[in-house]
């Protein structure tokens, strides 16, 4: 059994199979939020969307927003870029828990 | 009957895609290509040697000269220039007696290589282009290298920048010379193509700044799941998944400029074929039971045709819609 599946995607809508109210209200929520253009662009959005999905590390994601990029007129250097984003990001939330580390050694006297 | 049926896609949201006036004559004058692209639904090469005949050829011309909607003549292949009566073709149809728009979709690196049959040098098209104020239509894929590289062949970016310079120094698609020169984007892979203004203004953008290349228009074209790139996403186990996303993505207001509906396309031998796609899959105009051809055509029969649609027709409702004029919603 694999735990990722790329057609279990196309099965998102039957986890309303129970409370489906909630699903209701995810998607709508969900497509007001990407599929239109607002104060960002649809384009800006599926870039944010790219680099959300490398940072989860959400395979469906990854497919679904690697196309969504391109549909919306990104190009490679681009998408790249926003998944550096979210990898600098990453790394410095790692770094900047470095001074919960300086104060725990100050703290011991070192 | 296919799981994509585009007629039955029709009927169901109460649409009909009858034929108008034919405004467009377009002509396929080879197969023959210099080059051997990813996504050619005509599967043009350098090996390729069908080549229209000389009576087609006239045929083709009378046409355009005795229907009067006909205005617009747009002359592909493979690489049309190398037809040996390209030229003559050309001048025929901008003198006065014809004086058609004629447009030719030229690949921009046909110029740089050698006739693949003959070796002579190409290097006269652009020259010629201009002298006849011919509307030119250049494939490029992508304002980068990688994707136009990937899919047109390594070296192929670099040629066709060199070939848009040549065309801008003749005044193709500078202000108020009258030269056309518009571009064809179409996506690398399995997915539709982005908004084609948005496209449009990122190539203006990015080959000014980079190349000092200026152009009129941008045409965004879907790829058709038809011979090569068809094959090609069956390879990847892709097909059913493309289908679906242009069935998905069908768009009602698409179809009320589907080119196949004032479209007349005749393939090298001389047959009449609604558009270019159904050319390639063998699917010929039928006139009373019937494949129609060059020589017996007549506008006001074939005006009254059924159009014949079948699944690779979601190709040109999907999204914006598609067409080889680009968008058409």
């Amino acid at each position: 059994m694999n735990y990722y599946d790329s057609e279990d995607l196309n099965r998102f809508a039957d986890v309303g199979k129970f409370r489906g109210e909630l699903m209701e209200k995810f998607f709508a929520y969900y497509g007001a939020v990407i599929d239109e253009d607002g104060a960002l662009t649809r384009r800006e959005k599926a870039l944010i969307a790219l680099a959300v999905a490398h940072s989860e590390k959400c395979p469906y994601c990854i497919d679904a927003y690697t196309e969504k990029c391109l549909e919306t007129g990104s190009n490679p250097d681009q998408m790249t870029e926003a998944i550096h984003v979210a990898a600098s990001m990453k790394a410095g939330i790692t770094l900047v828990h470095g001074v919960q580390m300086l104060k725990g050694l100050e703290e011991s006297g070192a | 009957m296919s799981a994509y049926d585009f007629t039955a896609q029709l009927s169901q949201a109460s649409l009909s895609a009858g034929p108008r006036p034919s405004e467009v004559l377009q002509i396929n004058l080879t197969k023959l290509c210099n080059q051997a692209c990813k996504h050619c639904h005509v599967d043009s090469s350098p090996a390729r040697t069908e080549m229209m005949s000389r009576p087609v050829i006239e045929r083709c011309l009378e046409i355009l000269a005795a229907t009067p909607t006909l205005t617009r003549f747009d002359i592909t292949g493979g690489a049309p220039e190398l037809h040996p009566d390209f030229r003559e073709l050309v001048t025929r149809a901008r003198a006065p007696e014809i004086d058609a728009i004629v447009m030719v979709r030229h690949n921009l690196t046909v110029t740089y290589d050698p006739h693949p049959q003959t070796a002579e040098s190409m290097d006269w098209i652009p020259d010629f282009l201009a002298e006849n104020a011919v509307e030119v239509i250049c494939s490029l894929p992508y304002y980068q290298e990688y994707f136009t590289d990937k899919q047109r062949g390594s070296g192929v970016f670099q040629k066709s920048i060199k070939g848009l310079r040549r065309l801008n120094a003749l005044g193709y698609g500078r202000k108020d010379s009258g030269l056309v020169l518009n571009l064809v984007y179409n996506p690398i892979g399995a997915y539709l193509p982005a908004p084609q203004a948005d496209l449009e203004r990122d190539y203006r953008k990015e080959l000014k700044d980079q190349f000092d290349i200026e152009f009129n228009q941008l045409f965004a074209i879907t790829n058709m799941p038809v011979n090569r790139f068809r094959s090609d996403l069956e390879r990847r186990g892709k097909y059913d998944e493309y289908m679906e996303k242009l069935m998905g993505a069908f768009n009602p207001t698409a179809v009320d400029a589907l080119m196949c509906r004032s479209m007349l396309s005749v393939d090298y031998k001389g047959q009449v074929f609604d558009c270019d796609f159904n050319q390639m899959l063998d699917l010929p105009v039928e006139l009373a039971g019937k494949a129609a051809d060059v020589f017996s055509f007549d506008e006001s029969r074939y005006s009254q045709r059924q159009i014949r649609f079948e699944s690779h027709c979601f190709g040109c409702t999907a999204g914006a819609g598609s067409s080889c004029g680009g968008n058409t919603a």
